[in-house]
């Protein structure tokens, strides 16, 4: 009993401490998103340059894909753009740009400026596949397997370390498969 | 005829002005209760952010389509996750959330009343009930 008097208090106070210290590097932004391991929601979007012609989810069936969710009026989507071009260039795997709440012409200036690492690119105006796919801070980046199914998804822009070390491992094994 | 006519037209603004109160009131209720992922401390309701518009956008669109309060939470929670509720269900993940501080407060209770209990048995130990231990210490040396 009188173990217990001072050992419970501080059995209680270091249990607290560690919730707080693991809460320090704990980014609250990120929701985790229901979707993983979900189908990727059904959407027929026009083409950014072509507009009369479409995409939809079913096309992209068969191969492992990245969705990569953009505007011309995001400025961290400015931060990861480079790792895009890069990775276009390198030819792992094919990266279709999602202009979000975006006009056309403001879409297309901006490729033409930054350079275009997608393999299409398309519109979504009023933003309703954007909530499809429970957008809710641009840039997002989702990871799409062979079947459409959603495996990851990188809130915020893309690092060359979640690139490295958790994105593209992860194509080259839904590749295999 | 007129005033017929008149009556119904008027029967028929309204209701629908009632209807439209109604559904802001209930659209109003529940987006209280319903979490901007951008804001993330304000409600669907209080914030300015575009996807909080959207989103009420769509809760409206939603209700008005004939979809009922838990349909829509629904609709929400398979995008965005139980995040959006500001009401989490119970289940497996969340007891701790909802029973935990029972859990305390009960132990809390339990060791004060457990504290309580001893004390008044080591009183009652020392001497008879209600006599302090100056009363006791008074007693054997007047025993003496």
């Amino acid at each position: 009993m009188k173990v217990l008097r001072w050992s419970l208090p501080l059995a209680i106070f270091l249990v607290i401490l560690g919730f707080l210290f693991v809460g320090l590097f704990r980014d609250p932004r990120e929701v985790p998103s229901p979707l993983i391991g979900k189908p990727a929601p059904a959407f027929s979007l026009s083409q950014l340059h072509q507009p009369d012609r479409t995409l939809t989810t079913a096309d992209m069936r068969g191969q492992v894909w990245l969705l990569n969710v953009w505007a011309s009026w995001c400025v961290s989507c400015r931060v990861e753009h480079p790792l895009l071009v890069d990775l276009a260039r390198a030819n792992i795997v094919p990266v279709i740009g999602l202009a979000y709440k975006d006009k056309r012409d403001d879409g297309l200036g901006w490729l033409k400026a930054n350079g275009d690492p997608y393999k299409l690119s398309i519109v979504d105006q009023d933003g309703r596949v954007g909530i499809d796919f429970g957008v809710y801070g641009v840039p997002e980046t989702f990871v799409i397997d062979k079947a459409g199914i959603i495996r990851y998804k990188q809130i915020g822009p893309l690092t060359a370390d979640a690139l490295k070390q958790t994105i593209l491992p992860l194509v080259r094994e839904l590749q295999k498969s | 005829m007129k005033v017929a006519l008149l009556s119904l037209f008027a029967a028929l603004v309204a209701s629908s002005a009632w209807s439209d109160d109604a559904l802001d009131a209930r659209l109003k209720a529940l987006e209280n209760e319903l979490r901007c992922l951008v804001c993330q401390n304000q409600t669907l309701a209080d914030s300015n952010a575009p996807l909080a518009e959207d989103l009420r956008k769509e809760v409206r669109d939603l209700a008005t389509g004939g979809k009922s309060d838990d349909e829509i939470r629904a609709y929400l929670v398979a995008r965005y996750g139980d995040f959006v509720l500001y009401k989490p269900p119970v289940k497996s993940t969340t007891y701790v959330l909802w029973f935990g501080p029972f859990l305390l407060l009960a132990t809390g209770v339990a060791a004060w009343w457990g504290l309580v209990h001893r004390r008044t048995r080591a009183a009652a130990d020392s001497g008879a009930p209600g006599e302090t231990a100056a009363a006791v210490r008074a007693r054997e040396l007047l025993d003496d």
